[in-house]
């Protein structure tokens, strides 16, 4: 999600404190000068991801700081993917293929789950990958298909939502 | 009362031939053929008996004439093709719609070879003798799919759509999800339950449903796009525990064919994907969500196949060509 105050002195620093006290990641600080506003006050944006369920406890926490909250964006700025793979995955490396996203350094893989049938047999996996942007997102799940189609895996993709 | 002449006997022709002679649709059979024999009769002739005759005898009528003799000599305004489909040739099928157009004779088929194969050239020969070529039941079987497009949804750009369009893929992955099988016993059960051939192949390596999305995008966008042209990956690798992983996030999975042409997209490929989807049906049936600039998004759910509900797709056309051409007292 994303907040946006003014910077106002202490605002920023009275901010951070419940973010952390919720459980909350900052992901970014954005100052911003407003260009029709000719004083000098700066727009200040906090994106940050929030455990499910914590925001109401984090705007009254807010609130008791002083801290003046002009707007909240839900939209998630963090992009996240679940895949599931299908094949010889330690056969053909894993940890390379793991790698491979991780190396990029705009997205990486934050969960990876995996079924280990009997020796020989394919195994499955369900692979979660974070990205920044929709963009890099794409050019990650671009490199797991890449990489897939030459490990002869089965990529399973989710279905994206209609935009 | 418009006249037809049926082309095939098997599921589809026979469930077609049935309702004709049930319902009061206004239409008489002057024509029919099986693989083996035919019979033409311009005063209409007695469906029922011929009918029992085709089950008894295993072929329907008299076994000098054949299905191209009747396409020429029977009096008819429309031709009903529901002859097997032959995803490389098209044929016999091609062949017998080229002649029933080409004597200014409509054309209503089921039969997925011709209008993925030789729809543009179909067409043209169509609109050159002022004739209407439909092919509702080529697409999702019961689902009204093409009049929504053409009727309800005119107007509308239709900027991608999303199906599920093989009833044999989404029953094996529902029986996986749900039961905890492995591809192979549940392709088992679809086989015992009628749901599947005996070469499973068409269906379980999506190339059915790529069929049906050539024809979708041809129809939707005139695209000219080919079998060759979509991204195709089938269900037979799947393994239970990919359902169960999928399953652990609220989630199934499904074979989902996909156009979206602003992103270059055309693919059939199993997907991971909500199991509150609107798309996720459970056994048999088909679904498809259109999205388009005005209505936004429609999906549409129903039976995929079946006898009757495959005739119930094609007496729609044929009462459609009634309406739109046919005059008579
Ligand atoms: N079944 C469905 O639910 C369904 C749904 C949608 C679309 N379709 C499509 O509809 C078409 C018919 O399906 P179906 O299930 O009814 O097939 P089917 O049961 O195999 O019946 C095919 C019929 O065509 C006849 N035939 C075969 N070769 C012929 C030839 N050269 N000339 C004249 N007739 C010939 C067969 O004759 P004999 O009786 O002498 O063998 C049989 O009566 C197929 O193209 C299929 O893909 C089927």
């Amino acid at each position: 999600m994303k907040l946006e105050m003014k910077d106002s002195p202490g605002q920023l620093v009275a901010a951070l404190k419940p973010i952390s006290e919720v459980g909350g990641n900052i992901i970014a600080v954005i100052h911003q000068r407003e260009p029709d506003l000719d004083n000098d006050t700066l727009n200040v944006q906090i994106v940050l991801e929030l455990p499910e369920g914590r925001q109401e406890r984090l705007i009254s926490l807010l609130n008791e700081q002083g801290v003046r909250i002009q707007r909240i964006d839900k939209e998630r700025l963090l992009y996240q993917r679940t895949v599931i793979m299908i094949g010889h995955l330690m056969h053909t490396d894993l940890s390379d293929t793991v790698d491979q996203i991780d190396s990029t350094g705009f997205a990486e893989v934050c969960e990876l789950s995996m079924s280990m049938p009997a020796v020989n047999e394919r195994s499955s996996s369900r692979i979660t990958i974070k990205a920044v942007s929709k963009g890099d997102m794409e050019a990650a799940l671009a490199i797991l298909r890449r990489v897939s189609h030459q490990k002869s895996l089965l990529l399973i993709e989710p279905l994206e939502e209609i935009s | 009362m418009m006249n037809v002449a049926l082309i095939g006997l098997g599921s589809v022709g026979r469930g077609v031939a049935g309702m004709i002679a049930k319902k009061d649709l206004g239409i008489a059979i002057t024509g029919i053929a099986d693989s083996q024999s035919g019979c033409m009769d311009p005063d209409g002739l007695d469906i029922a008996s011929l009918l029992a005759g085709k089950s008894r005898k295993g072929y329907v009528s008299d076994q000098k004439i054949s299905a191209s003799d009747v396409i020429k000599k029977a009096e008819y305004d429309a031709l009903i093709e529901v002859t097997p489909t032959n995803a490389l040739t098209g044929e016999p099928a091609i062949g017998y719609i080229k002649a029933a157009l080409s004597q200014k004779k409509h054309v209503v088929t089921s039969n997925k070879g011709p209008i993925a194969l030789a729809y543009k050239e179909l067409r043209m020969i169509a609109e050159k003798n002022g004739v209407a070529l439909r092919y509702e039941a080529t697409v999702a079987g019961a689902i009204p799919i093409m009049h929504t497009l053409e009727h309800g949804l005119a107007g509308n750009e239709i900027l991608a759509l999303y199906g599920v369009l093989n009833g044999t893929c989404n029953y094996i992955l529902s029986r996986m999800a749900a039961e905890g099988l492995t591809y192979e016993q549940a392709l088992m059960e679809a086989r015992e339950m009628g749901y599947a051939e005996a070469d499973p192949t068409y269906d379980v390596q999506g190339i059915d449903a790529a069929i049906k999305l050539v024809i979708l995008a041809n129809t939707i966008w005139g695209n000219g796009v080919q079998l060759n042209d979509i991204d195709r990956t089938g269900i037979d690798l799947l393994t239970p525990d990919a359902l169960r992983l999928a399953e652990d996030e609220g989630c199934t999975i499904r074979l989902i064919a996909e156009a979206i042409p602003r992103k270059h997209i055309l693919r059939v490929s199993p997907r991971i994907i909500e199991k509150n989807h609107p798309l996720v049906v459970d056994g048999t049936l088909n679904a498809l969500t259109l999205e388009t600039d005005m209505a936004k998004e429609i999906t549409l759910i129903g039976r995929g196949a079946g006898s009757t509900e495959t005739a119930s797709a094609i007496i729609g056309d044929l009462l459609f060509i009634k309406d739109r051409y046919v005059q008579r007292a």
